[in-house]
This record gives structure tokens, C-alpha cells and sequence, in this order.
């Protein structure tokens, strides 16, 4: 197993917000994990990135809990893309994507670091923006170096939290190819949190949906994307067929008709 | 044959290294020109005679010596050092308005000194100018630091995040200007003549047994911080992006936050508080060279030097032979500069 949830509850308070999450996930795949707002997809991904600290031992990968990985190791091992991107002072898009080598690098930059970031910028199409600042970007640009700084890392896990929320249907799709070529090609394991349930069909090997802090079901996208579930999970009323590319799913409200 | 990324980087670097070294031949010759400056006006070819050990004058020689050198290279240093810290402040509390007097050094060490003028010096009745200058310094550093101590204790207390800090260092820098107020409203006119311009902050004091303690101290202060330089980069993603490449955040916010403290805390402690230069000088160079901490870090002191330099020999020659505290200097021209860069920028990046 290449990474593993093991039971994993974790509370604010007396606010439960995982409860005994189970979850094992396979190198090479696309794990999509969704969920209405306030479901905890964001503290689950946060905890399996260990920017949540966990308290035993709930989280392995490849067979060592993820607590016995000192901070670079697990740099080297896992990506996280985070959802909000706060700007402090910006720097250059290649100041960025070097960022991903800093497991790696001590105070100078090597060749053998310039060499990865440049290939990761030329395969995503940033090259030509390298001395841009990213608060110059686009949206979908900025996504895009985003996640060309966790590829830097040279990661087997990419962990990404919402990925497409900010961007047009092209970016969109971009990002999702992009990301199954990964999975595919290189073998990441891959888990993104998505809202747009078709997309998440249409990319996910796995799709896990979370209601209030437990995985209601789990599966490939056909067996968890079932009107009743959608019924009990999202309080809508959702009609479910297929479309050429995929399921295609219309949601209508139940007091609606 | 290079590939792009490689030229690029490669380019940048240049550039950047070639602005490091063009600021750094400015304030040499800036530096001599403000020791060739003065009340006794000693010409280029002299001044390099007497540097390079072959004085013709001894009584030249001497002001150039004891009197001159010292406090230029007090001003560099004081500059070097308050911009530093600025720098790191900055990107560790995440906030473009910090400086190194955000948690509290400032009001600590002021009402340190205001104790010590005011009290030491109508009691004990000791010279201000002599012995009396350790015992300011001394109580400036003990206030100073016990002053940040108590930010960071109440920081502790709640969860360590950077809007704690930044609301306890408000609320304890009040407190001591407080003390600072009664100890001003209770002193008598010479004590408070003192007092006032210590506060304004200038580099009187400047001594070599001054500086064989600051040097030391801020070069290695300063070695240590460059080593964090990529964590610093880190953070600028933010602090949950930073942990996932690698940063120990908290082990780097509390020691930078340390090294800066007694970084400026020991600087102020014998020039007074002389504001403006650590808020100031990390933007001026941001701008000038980018947010990479392995440049801007070093372009961030050079540029508190330069300025620091320029206000205090404006200070010594402008009203000749008064001499105006450098801090008035500082903001009367650096902040108009200020606002006039603020307005040119290509983008605000604390939107």
C-alpha cells in the first residue's frame, strides 16, 4: 500500500472534524475527495500533508508513519498545492518554481536544480513567463506555477486542494490532464479536493465523499456518484446519466419540481 | 550550449550581484568623503595619506582616528543592522509595515534610558557623556529585550501566530512609552534636554570601544540570518506551503526573531532610537532587486549604510556647526523619497 489512513479523527475543541477516516491509496492513481462546504476536505488533505499535525500514528506512506519523515524527506516525497495563495512580497515565477528545490538545494542554486525547474516550466508552458512576478499572472497562469513548484519537489504524492475552483473551463482542463499524465506517466499518486462533481468523474480513478467528517462511500466514480447519494450527501435532487465524456449529472433542488 | 532557464537564471544573478557591488563602491566613496567633511575640512590626497598609515599632521590624524572614522563606521553599522532587521521583521511577522521596532525593542529600550537619564543622572548626579553613556546603554539593552520578552510570552501564551505578535507588541510598546511620558513629565529641564535627544537618536557616542562590540556582534547576527535566506523565500508562499518544502517554521521565526532583536536592541541601545531606516531601506531594495532573501537581504543593509550615512552628514553639515539628530534627517528626506517610490512602483504588493 503506498499511502494509508488509518482511523483518523481529528477535533477542534469538542468539534469533531475528521471521524475515523479510512482511506488506501495506490501509486499511480487519481484520488478525488469530495463533499459539501465544511465537510472536512481541506483538514483531511492538510493532515495527510502534515501541515495538520497528527497525534499517533494515522497517516502512513509506503509502510512508515508519516511522523518518522524528518521535514525535507517528506519534502522530497510529497507536493501540496494549497487552495488560497496569499501573496506576501512576489516573487519571479522561476524564483517560485526554485522554491520546489529547497529540500534539495543548501544556499546555492546547482545546474542539476536549474535543469529540473526548467524542464517541469517548459512541459507546463511557463518557460517564457520564467522572469515574470506572480502577482502579474492570470489566475490560471498562477495555478499553474503553483503546481510546477510542488512537481519541482520531484514528488510521489501531489496533494492539491482545489485546483480548479478559480479557473475558466480551459484552464480546467488543463490542470486535470496534466494531472492524470502525472499519474500516468510518472506513476504520482495523485488527490485532489474537487467541487465540480462531472469533472471529478470524469479524471478520478477513486472518488471519496465526505460528509461531516466521514467518508459516506467510496469507489470508482460510478459507484459513488448514485442519486441517493447525491440525495443524502448534497440535499439535491440529482439525475445522473452519461454523456460522451463521462457521467453527466443535473442537480435540481428538491423543493423544485 | 546553455538551455533558456539556465541564461536566465544565470543572468539574473548577474545583475543582482552587479547592483550589490555598485552600492557597495558608493559607500566607500561615501564614506570618505563624509570623514574628508567637517569643521576641519581634510582634502582626498591627505585623507588617503593618513589611511594608508603616512600622517603628516597628527592633530589630523587624530580627528580623522577618534573622531571621524568611528562614527562613520558607527552610522554604517547602525544602518546595516536596523535595515536587517527591518528586512527579516518584515517577512517573518508578513506585514510591510513592520520594522525592527515593531515588538516592542524601541519603547523598551527608551523607557531603559529615560530611567537611567532621569534618574541616574539627578540622583547619582553622573555625566551623561562619559560613564553615564554605558549605564543608558546598558539599561536601553535590559529594557529593550524585556520588552520583546514580554511579546513573545504573551505571543506563547495564545497560539504564536504573527497577529498576536504584532497586537502584544502594540500593546506593551504603550505601556512603556507610558513609563517613558510620567518619567518625562517627572524630570527636571537638563535630564530632560538628555533625554529628548536620545530619544531623536544620533551618533554622538560613537566609539571604537563601542564598535568592538556592535561589529562583531552584527556581522555574525547578519552570517547566521543569510543562512535562513531560502526559508525566508518559503515563507513568502505562505506558512503552510513553506512547512510542505521542508521549513521548520517555528524554529526559523523564533530565531531570526531573536538575532534581530539583540541586532537592534544593542544598536539602539547606544544611538538612541533612530526610526525610519528599517522600514524604509528593505523596500528601497525590494524594489531595486527582487524579494530573493539571498540578495535582498544584503542589499537591504547596504542600502540602511548608505542612507544612514548620507542623513548623518547631511545632520553634521547642514546647520554646521550644529549638528541636528540624524533621526529628523532621516524622515525629512527619507519619507518624501519614500512616498515618491511608493507612487512609482509598478504594483502594490501588500494589496
Amino acid at each position: 500500500m503506498y499511502m494509508q489512513v488509518k482511523d483518523l479523527s481529528i477535533k477542534y475543541g469538542t468539534k469533531m472534524i475528521l471521524k475515523q477516516i479510512q482511506m488506501n491509496l495506490q501509486k499511480g492513481e487519481v484520488a478525488s475527495i469530495i463533499g459539501p462546504n465544511g465537510a472536512g476536505k481541506t483538514t483531511l488533505l492538510k493532515s495527510m500533508a502534515s501541515i495538520i499535525p497528527v497525534e499517533r500514528a494515522r497517516i502512513w506512506i509506503k509502510d512508515r508513519d508519516i511522523r518518522s519523515y524528518s521535514a525535507n524527506e517528506l519534502a522530497k516525497t510529497l507536493g501540496y498545492v494549497p487552495q488560497h495563495t496569499a501573496f506576501g512580497y512576489p516573487l519571479t515565477v522561476l524564483e517560485t518554481v526554485l522554491l520546489g528545490r529547497k529540500p534539495y538545494m543548501q544556499w546555492n542554486v546547482t545546474a542539476h536544480d536549474l535543469e529540473v525547474a526548467g524542464a517541469i516550466m517548459e512541459r507546463l508552458q511557463l518557460a517564457e513567463m520564467a522572469q515574470r512576478y506572480m502577482d502579474e499572472l492570470s489566475g490560471g497562469e498562477r495555478q499553474k506555477v503553483l503546481i510546477a513548484r510542488a512537481l519541482a519537489q520531484e514528488p510521489e504524492i501531489l496533494l492539491l486542494d482545489e485546483p480548479t475552483s478559480a479557473l475558466d473551463i480551459r484552464h480546467q482542463l488543463e490542470v486535470l490532464e496534466l494531472v492524470r499524465q502525472l499519474a500516468l506517466q510518472q506513476q504520482v499518486l495523485v488527490v485532489l479536493i474537487m467541487h465540480d462533481l462531472e469533472l471529478a468523474a470524469r479524471y478520478s480513478d477513486r472518488v471519496f465523499l465526505l460528509q461531516q467528517g466521514q467518508i459516506y462511500a467510496s469507489g470508482r466514480p460510478e459507484e459513488v456518484f448514485t442519486s441517493a447519494n447525491m440525495e443524502q450527501v448534497y440535499g439535491v435532487k440529482v439525475e445522473i446519466g452519461q454523456g460522451s465524456s463521462g457521467l453527466k449529472l443535473t442537480a435540481t433542488l428538491p423543493e423544485s419540481r | 550550449m546553455q538551455r533558456p532557464i539556465q541564461a536566465i537564471y544565470h543572468g539574473s544573478v548577474k545583475s543582482k550581484l552587479l547592483i550589490l557591488t555598485s552600492l557597495f563602491l558608493l559607500l566607500v566613496l561615501l564614506t570618505l568623503y563624509a570623514v574628508s567633511q567637517g569643521a576641519v575640512e581634510v582634502a582626498l590626497p591627505e585623507l588617503l595619506a593618513i589611511l594608508s598609515g603616512r600622517a603628516s599632521d597628527e592633530m589630523t590624524a587624530y580627528i580623522v582616528y577618534e573622531i571621524r572614522l568611528p562614527r562613520m563606521v558607527m552610522s554604517i553599522i547602525t544602518g546595516v543592522s536596523l535595515a536587517c532587521a527591518g528586512a527579516i521583521m518584515q517577512a517573518i511577522l508578513r506585514n510591510p509595515l513592520a520594522d525592527p521596532f515593531t515588538l516592542g525593542v524601541s519603547s523598551g529600550a527608551a523607557f531603559g534610558a529615560a530611567l537611567a537619564i532621569v534618574a541616574g543622572t539627578s540622583v547619582f548626579g553622573i555625566n551623561l557623556v562619559s560613564s553615564g553613556q554605558w549605564m543608558i546603554a546598558l539599561n536601553a539593552f535590559v529594557f529593550g529585550c524585556l520588552a520583546v520578552g514580554a511579546v513573545y510570552g504573551i505571543a506563547k501564551l495564545k497560539n504564536s501566530s504573527t497577529t498576536v505578535l504584532l497586537l502584544a507588541g502594540v500593546a506593551i510598546g504603550q505601556l512603556f512609552s507610558a513609563g517613558v511620558s510620567g518619567l518625562k513629565f517627572f524630570s527636571n529641564n537638563e535630564a530632560l534636554k538628555d533625554l529628548v535627544v536620545w530619544l531623536m537618536g544620533g551618533f554622538w557616542g560613537a566609539k571604537w570601544q563601542v564598535l568592538h562590540i556592535l561589529l562583531p556582534l552584527v556581522i555574525i547576527s547578519l552570517v547566521l540570518l543569510l543562512k535562513y535566506a531560502w526559508d525566508l523565500n518559503s515563507l513568502c508562499a505562505g506558512e503552510d506551503v513553506a512547512r510542505t518544502l521542508g521549513v521548520n517554521v517555528k524554529q526559523v521565526r523564533w530565531v531570526c526573531l531573536l538575532l534581530v532583536t539583540l541586532m537592534a536592541s544593542v544598536t539602539i541601545a547606544f544611538t538612541g532610537i533612530i526610526g525610519f531606516i528599517g522600514l524604509v531601506a528593505p523596500h528601497i531594495s525590494r524594489i531595486i532587486i527582487g524579494t530573493d532573501y539571498r540578495f535582498l537581504l544584503p542589499c537591504s543593509c547596504l542600502m540602511g549604510a548608505l542612507l544612514l550615512l548620507l542623513s548623518d552628514t547631511a545632520a553634521r553639515m547642514v546647520l554646521s556647526p550644529i549638528e541636528i539628530p540624524v533621526g529628523i534627517i532621516t524622515a525629512l528626506f527619507g519619507a518624501p523619497f519614500f512616498v515618491y517610490l511608493l507612487l512609482k512602483k509598478r504594483k502594490d504588493y501588500w494589496a
